[in-house]
């Protein structure tokens, strides 16, 4: 016998499905079929009705307490003061990137694939380019890949097809995750990926590298602001590799680009890195953008998606994919990559972000933040137990030494709410005692000087 | 007009000046930020972007937007991209401050519902799947695949079984299989399938061998037609000692009906954006987690979450791992919103939607196949192929039926794929779409299958209705313009005299 409360708990779990039972019995008429089952006989019968251990349905009205419940087991950069970056920086998103990403017809189309019902996608995808194009100062601009460490892998690539070579040299200094990315991306290849020092002033070592590129180099990896956070010195780089017929790949925060020296300026053949900063959010790590651009000579081995300008039949301007003989679909096992995503609508946030803050903005931010982490390095100083270097140019993030073990720190500040930067010894045991701390926007002095009184405690 | 046919680009739309958002304590002092740092670290090239208010920009993404099909305006027949509703539930969700405004490198002890997430989304698709751990850092299908392969690559190096370097796939297999395998430097070879549009399962047998290192497989396959033979498959490959990766591209027509694992698989990637309702977002982020069997639990990226007394914990990965395959821990907004699903449809609302969408697609089929001829009339699974071969005698494509469905208000099913099928249309309907729309859909493809006869020239020039009609797309390879800073050098607007 059904009652009535499982005839209400079997209409809560239909909502998203219209077929009605008297649909279903003339569609199975229709069909020519007396059962549903009889559509299944082709599956053996040992493979059918699993039994599977998974929870009845819950009504939305229930789903919204429980994920509630559980995001509040979260603490999250609106409950406490994060100084944390490494990576993933917490940023102001103006309000109606958000909006814009909720628009309907961006966030539930498919991949462009269809032009003339894409236009709007496809256009935003050439204003995203657009962008990256100028702030990294390179001259092509992918749609965009997963998320830094792997656009970093795909330039990786790029480097050993182009020359021809086997090694990739990279930088102590690089993210961890993304030099974890590139060890299992090449483990146990003909390639090798080879990595030099860095100093004691947390910057790479010029002898180590020089020492270590060779007929076999296909290019070096660099990254500045380095994983911690001081811009590197890169006068001469450019050459050295070019000289040697390697490719300098830098790695690089966009919005440090608003300020600080392009990867264009720098004489780097691709910039490849993280795209979250601009206007995308934290979301523990995901989903997030890779940014990539290469030289105009590179344009052709260029990985994954690319929007492009061109005309209709009736000549009005149009947008549609393009150079796809690159691409998965077309060429199967000879293709560039086998990638055939991007982040679309990360891109998107990204477009209306850097949109949104214009030609000044770009800049101002970018400022702000070298404002903020500045002034928290300068009374972090003035802390006792605490050591920092004040003379290196940093954006964002810099590198602190404690006396006590950080976890310690952490600990007592968590109680205040504060989590106060990234262990750096869980990345390099070598570095005891060291942490690293972030300051963007969102901070304001006061907070500054809060959290600094809090360390002082410790 | 509905539609804006501007297409000028923000950067066209700029007036010097103008500013779009408010920047937290815009005030500082710019020289003492810029003295703080040498010269030669500053930027010397000027940035081009666009300057416009909040409301004009706002106006530019949201006409933008208008020209966009998307699944909450129109019918997306897509084959092998399970183009279904995506519920609003999941976004307000991932929404929250919670789950958005959490940064990857917190102490465990502060992610603990982000953990418990995690740790029970594993065990729904485990349960669905029949495999024994999944990684969850995957971040769309190819990269899950990707992940397949080094899996593949470790354990046979682990074996010391070096010289198996050759990967099989059916002729019939989505363009990622031979491309992701080949990326890993393996040697792709193709198996053609039978006359039923099955695995070949003696042409298998005779590539089967000592180098073989892996046999990658969808099923039900690009036909829409469930392997029936999969058990002699996988025992064949299992005998020569050789894996076998599952391509979950098609996995809506399992869930609950079938277990990929209890067919004897040993690697599975899922895509979340296909079958558990996360948004495809023009184009990604996707997610791809990837499942294994027993015997290849130790190669798995890490680290995987662990529960115990204390709650749950990361627990790092042994040295037989293959490392890490993206930074933090995958796209986690996509596992949040496809756990969400899970809960909200539960066992027996996830069978529902499996057993909906084959039902859909079989009705289609049944109905379609009148117009014009089904690749291979057996009962379908969720998708099926058309072959639209007798129209080539009028100059017709499918891609051209495709283009001229769009007049008629549904997105072009999947075209000219599967390889196998000449003129191929493949349609997966999903579970989401009522008898209604399906009928309407059937009664736009007679009307066009009368103009392929009648009016020919009108399904070649499709579409009429849209923003634009076809692009040039040998002009825009030959000539690319791949960013406003292109356009600028080019001056081609000028010399086109295109409308702005």
């Amino acid at each position: 016998m059904e009652t009535t409360l499982d005839k209400a708990q079997r209409s809560e779990n239909m909502h998203y499905l219209p077929l009605t039972e008297e649909d279903k019995r003339k569609m199975l008429e229709e069909i020519g079929v007396s059962s549903f089952e009889d559509l299944l006989k082709g599956i053996p019968a040992a493979l059918r009705d699993p039994e599977l251990r998974i929870g009845e349905a819950l009504s939305e009205f229930d789903i919204q307490n429980l994920m509630k419940t559980l995001g509040k087991k979260n603490k999250s950069a609106a409950d406490v003061l994060s100084f944390l970056g490494g990576g993933s920086y917490e940023h102001f998103i103006p309000t109606a990137v958000g909006e814009i990403m909720r628009r309907n017809e961006f966030y539930t189309a498919y991949t462009p694939y269809q032009p003339e019902a894409a236009q709007g996608s496809l256009q935003v995808i050439f204003e995203y380019q657009s962008l990256i194009t100028e702030l990294t100062g390179l001259d092509v601009t992918n749609a965009s890949h997963y998320d830094g460490s792997t656009s970093l892998a795909e330039a990786a690539v790029l480097a050993l097809r182009q020359t021809d070579r086997t090694k990739i040299l990279v930088s102590r200094a690089v993210h961890p995750h993304y030099r974890q990315v590139l060890k299992t991306y090449f483990h146990e290849t003909p390639y090798k990926v080879v990595e030099f020092g860095f100093g004691e002033d947390k910057t790479f070592d010029r002898a180590d590298f020089e020492s270590k590129i060779a007929d076999d180099t296909a290019g070096a990896i660099f990254q500045t602001p380095n994983f911690f956070g001081v811009l590197e010195d890169l006068e001469g780089v450019s050459d050295k590799l070019h000289t040697n017929g390697s490719l300098l790949l830098l790695t690089a925060n966009p919005m440090s680009m608003g300020s600080l020296r392009s990867p264009g300026e720098w004489g780097a053949d691709v910039a490849a890195g993280e795209g979250q900063p601009l206007g995308v959010p934290l979301q523990y790590g995901g989903p997030y953008l890779g940014y990539f651009s290469v030289s105009r000579a590179l344009m052709r081995r260029i990985p994954g998606r690319l929007a492009g300008m061109t005309q209709d039949s009736q000549g009005r301007r149009a947008y549609c994919l393009t150079l796809q003989a690159r691409e998965q679909h077309i060429r199967r096992e000879r293709a560039a990559s086998n990638i055939c995503t991007n982040q679309a609508l990360c891109a998107l946030a990204a477009c209306v972000y850097m949109t949104l803050l214009g030609k000044e903005g770009i800049q101002e931010v970018a400022e702000l933040n070298m404002d903020r982490a500045a002034y928290l390095r300068r009374l972090v100083a003035d802390v006792p137990g605490f050591e920092v270097r004040k003379d290196q140019p940093i954006f964002n993030e810099f590198v602190v030494k404690s006396k006590v073990p950080f976890k310690m720190i952490e600990e007592k500040l968590i109680e205040k709410n504060i989590l106060p930067g990234i262990d750096l010894s869980q990345f390099y045991p070598e570095l005891k005692n060291e942490f690293l701390v972030c300051a963007t926007e969102t901070k304001t002095r006061e907070q500054l000087e809060n959290f600094v009184k809090e360390l002082g405690k410790c | 007009m509905l539609i804006s046919q501007d297409s000028r680009l923000s950067f066209e739309k700029s007036r010097s000046g103008r500013r779009g958002a408010s920047l937290p304590q815009g005030r500082y002092e710019k020289s003492k930020v810029l003295e703080r740092i040498p010269e030669k670290f500053r930027r010397k090239r000027p940035i081009v972007f666009p300057e416009m208010t909040e409301p004009e920009a706002v106006r530019h993404f949201v006409q933008l937007s208008k020209k966009n099909f998307s699944i909450d305006t129109h019918f997306y027949p897509l084959g092998s991209c399970s183009m279904k509703y995506n519920p609003k539930i999941n976004e307000w969700v991932a929404a929250l401050d919670g789950f958005a405004k959490v940064h990857p490198l917190q102490p465990a002890e502060t992610v603990q519902g982000m953990l418990q997430v995690f740790h029970e989304l594993e065990h729904s698709l485990k349960e669905l799947t029949g495999m024994k751990r999944f990684t969850l850092q995957p971040a769309a299908g190819a990269h899950g695949e990707l992940t397949g392969m080094m899996l593949v690559h470790a354990y046979h190096h682990h074996l010391k079984q070096n010289k198996r370097r050759k990967v099989l796939v059916p002729d019939s297999s989505h363009g990622t299989n031979p491309a992701s395998a080949a990326l890993f430097g393996y040697h792709v070879v193709e198996i053609k399938s039978n006359s039923r549009g099955r695995v070949d399962l003696k042409a298998l047998k005779e590539h089967l061998d000592d180098e073989t290192a892996c046999l990658m497989l969808t099923n039900p396959n690009t036909l829409g037609l469930f392997e029936e033979e999969i058990l002699e498959i996988t025992k064949a490959v299992h005998e020569k000692g050789a894996l076998l990766y599952y391509d979950g591209a098609n996995f809506n027509a399992l869930m609950g009906v079938a277990r990929p694992g209890d067919m004897g698989f040993d690697i599975v990637h899922l895509n979340l954006h296909k079958t558990f309702s996360t948004p495809h977002g023009g184009g990604g982020p996707g997610s791809g987690p990837v499942g294994v069997s027993e015997r290849l639990v130790p190669f798995l990226p890490g680290p995987l979450v662990e529960k115990d007394d204390m709650g749950y914990r990361f627990q790092p990965v042994g040295d037989l791992s293959i490392g890490r395959v993206k930074s933090f821990h995958g796209n986690v907004g996509m596992l949040v919103r496809a756990y969400v699903y899970i809960r909200t449809l539960g066992l027996e609302g996830l069978k529902k939607v499996s057993e909906d969408a084959i039902l859909n697609a079989n009705y289609m089929k049944e109905k379609l196949k009148k117009i014009f001829p089904v690749a291979v009339d057996e009962p379908c699974m969720h998708e099926f192929v058309l072959t639209l071969k007798n129209a080539k005698a009028q100059g017709i494509h499918s891609g051209d039926v495709g283009k001229r469905l769009l007049d008629y208000g549904y997105h072009a099913p999947t075209v000219h794929f599967p390889l196998v099928v000449e003129e191929a249309l493949m349609i997966e309907p999903t579970e989401s779409e009522s008898k209604e729309t399906l009928d309407s859909f059937i009664e736009a493809l007679e009307k066009i299958a009368v103009e392929v006869a009648k009016d020919p020239e009108k399904v070649q020039n499709a579409p009429h209705t849209m923003p634009i009609t076809r692009p040039d797309e040998v002009l825009a390879a030959r000539k690319p313009i791949l960013s406003y800073r292109d356009l600028m050098r080019e001056k081609i607007l000028l010399a086109e005299g295109a409308p702005f």
